[in-house]
């Protein structure tokens, strides 16, 4: 009995002394996090929480709060324009995840080489990227003018009698407005399949060469299996950012003509800060988070499932 | 240390055989890479390209058929007249006030927060890193009506510090340089401590000095992105004298649909600035995105 308790009064001290260590620790480490952990909290934590009590309730700018429960769940199940932002957030998605991965796996393959400018190549590549938003819209809208915009003067001397409207149709709204994210992007995914490609063992190539793989053969049989992280990580990012997409638009577009090019991003600014309808919108942003939060885990699985 | 360097060294200089039948094919692929390259290029310029021209055009000029792509004669007006037809000088003024305090205590609580993350060990803190990484991926346009509502409960909207409450505290930046503080090794810290430096010390005086090139690329990054940025000035920025140069190019070109040339102008100036620090730190960007990978 007596051994029982007094076995452990040996090392108690060095203990205490650990457990005043950690304590202390743990105290100075939380006053490293703290001044970015409280914004970062307040800003982005609450906010993210309070979205879904927001969804149910009936809340304009003004009054206060009421609980309705799932009525705004149940509105966005016939609010026809809702089903128009679900359909062309989709839409804007499926053109645009495979359109950049493209460009810009093309772009890092062609800049992937050890030659003089390079640098210059990748910079030039990738700044429309970091450029403002409203200027490149402003531009490509001018670029797509239907009537004398470079883009129809180069498509009628191509011999197109009668080229697109673009943004001004709601036919060719959305593939404008594609087509210009793809070219601000493409550069910044570029940069990832870079790092990707120059994270593949030059011996795999030299390998399949002696195994006569021709260049077609070593592309599908090296290139693409040994960048599949990449890849993935490249489509996890695509998608999220493809479903979010909201800034090019409004100033593009303002999502018409009609709601042609209306995505639920948009429909959340709409109703929420145009409209007041707080508790609506809310339920509309609930979609969007379980959407991007969905396909996210989806892709994780589907990986995880390639891998093995 | 997980940085790409986006050019592995050559490790061993390829022979130089004379005569080499392959050295002829060699030589004609390197001619095509740089077309391909300079198409490539010139295609993905062209905007620019025909943006400053315009800019430097007349209206009508800017809408000729066929396109007339160099100006005649050079309209440099534009450059003066923008000043005076809009209130360029506020916006540029505010978004500089904006840019320049976000990336500053971006920095500092970022960089602060990863050194807690990376190099103190304390329980409870890989599951608050995890918290910090997870919203990443939760678009900020689910959650900016609740943050509104917060912010505008506080009466922070219609005032820069609601930008500045907005932008400053991402859980990237905590992300980018906690990649960073662990590429610092354990022991300069350890010997640090022995030396009987506090941890504060240690951040300040050794770990900070170390990190330029991850300082550079966070503030880079968030310098362009507060500067580039356009729905958060667009919700809480409701006065004119608030106006940051993205909204205030969008009003010009709402107000003045039919001045191209001068439309033109304000985006070129809008662009500017960011050409002007991307040719200062292109190095870094490239960099940077290839190690943290992750933005927005």
């Amino acid at each position: 009995m007596a051994t029982a308790v007094d076995a452990p009064a040996a090392p108690t001290p060095p203990r205490r002394n650990r457990s005043r260590l950690t304590l202390r620790n743990t105290f100075i480490g939380w006053t490293f996090i703290l001044p970015n952990f409280i914004g970062f909290a307040v800003l982005t934590l609450v906010p993210v929480i309070a979205l879904f009590y927001i969804a149910f309730t009936s809340w304009n700018a003004f009054g206060q709060a009421n609980w309705i429960g799932l009525e705004n769940f149940s509105r966005l199940l016939t609010d026809g324009t809702f089903h128009t932002a679900l359909f062309n957030t989709g839409y804007y998605a499926a053109l645009h995840i495979p359109l950049t991965l493209a460009a810009s796996l093309g772009l890092a393959l062609l800049l992937n080489h050890k030659m003089r400018g390079i640098a210059f190549f990748r910079t030039v590549a990738f700044f429309p990227y970091i450029t403002s938003i409203v200027a490149i819209a402003v531009v490509w809208n001018m670029l797509f003018s239907p009537d004398s915009g470079p883009i129809n003067q180069f498509l009628m001397a191509l011999g197109l009698d009668n080229p697109p409207g673009w943004t001004t149709s709601s036919t060719w709204a959305m593939p404008a407005v594609v087509l210009t994210s793809v070219w601000r992007e493409m550069g910044y995914y570029m940069l990832l399949f870079l790092a990707g490609l120059q994270a593949i063992p030059r011996e795999l190539y030299e390998a399949a060469r002696v195994d006569g793989a021709n260049a077609v053969q070593r592309f599908w049989n090296v290139t693409v299996p040994s960048l599949r992280p990449t890849t993935f990580f490249v489509t996890v990012i695509l998608t999220i950012q493809s479903f979010k997409v909201l800034d090019l638009i409004l100033v593009m577009t303002d999502g018409g003509p009609g709601t042609s090019t209306l995505v639920l991003a948009q429909y959340i600014y709409r109703k929420g800060f145009e409209e007041n309808d707080f508790g609506y919108a809310s339920a509309v942003a609930v979609v969007l988070f379980f959407i991007c939060l969905g396909l996210t885990v989806v892709q994780f699985l589907l990986n995880k499932r390639k891998e093995v | 240390m997980a940085t790409v360097t986006l050019d592995r060294p050559s490790a061993t200089a390829p022979p130089q055989l004379r005569k080499d039948p392959r050295q002829g094919r060699k030589i004609v692929g390197r001619v095509l890479l740089y077309v391909a390259m300079i198409v490539a290029a010139a295609a993905i310029m062209l905007p620019f390209f025909w943006m400053v021209t315009s800019s430097l055009k007349t209206n009508n000029q800017v809408f000729s058929v066929p396109i007339q792509w160099l100006p005649d004669p050079v309209v440099w007006r534009n450059y003066i007249d923008i000043w005076a037809r809009a209130d360029m000088l506020t916006w540029v003024k505010n978004t500089l006030i904006l840019s320049v305090g976000v990336t500053f205590l971006q920095v500092l609580t970022g960089s602060f927060a990863a050194y807690g993350f990376s190099k103190m060990r304390f329980p409870g803190r890989d599951v608050l890193f995890l918290t910090y990484v997870a919203t990443i991926a939760v678009p900020w346009q689910a959650y900016m009506i609740p943050q509104f509502i917060m912010l505008s409960r506080v009466g922070l909207s219609n005032t820069l510090w609601s930008i500045l409450a907005l932008q400053t505290f991402s859980a990237f930046g905590v992300f980018l340089m906690k990649q960073y503080y662990e590429s610092i090794p354990e022991e300069l810290s350890e010997a640090a401590r022995i030396d009987g430096l506090s941890e504060y010390s240690i951040w300040r005086r050794i770990v900070l000095p170390l990190s330029g090139p991850a300082v550079a690329t966070l503030t880079l990054l968030t310098f362009v992105n507060t500067w580039n940025d356009y729905l958060g000035p667009l919700i809480y920025l409701r006065d004119r004298d608030l106006w940051t140069i993205q909204i205030g190019l969008k009003s010009f070109v709402s107000q003045y649909n039919a001045e191209y040339a001068l439309i033109m102008t304000g985006s070129v100036i809008s662009v500017l600035p960011i050409a002007l620090i991307f040719m200062l730190g292109q190095r870094y960007f490239v960099q940077g995105i290839a190690t943290a990978g992750l933005k927005g």
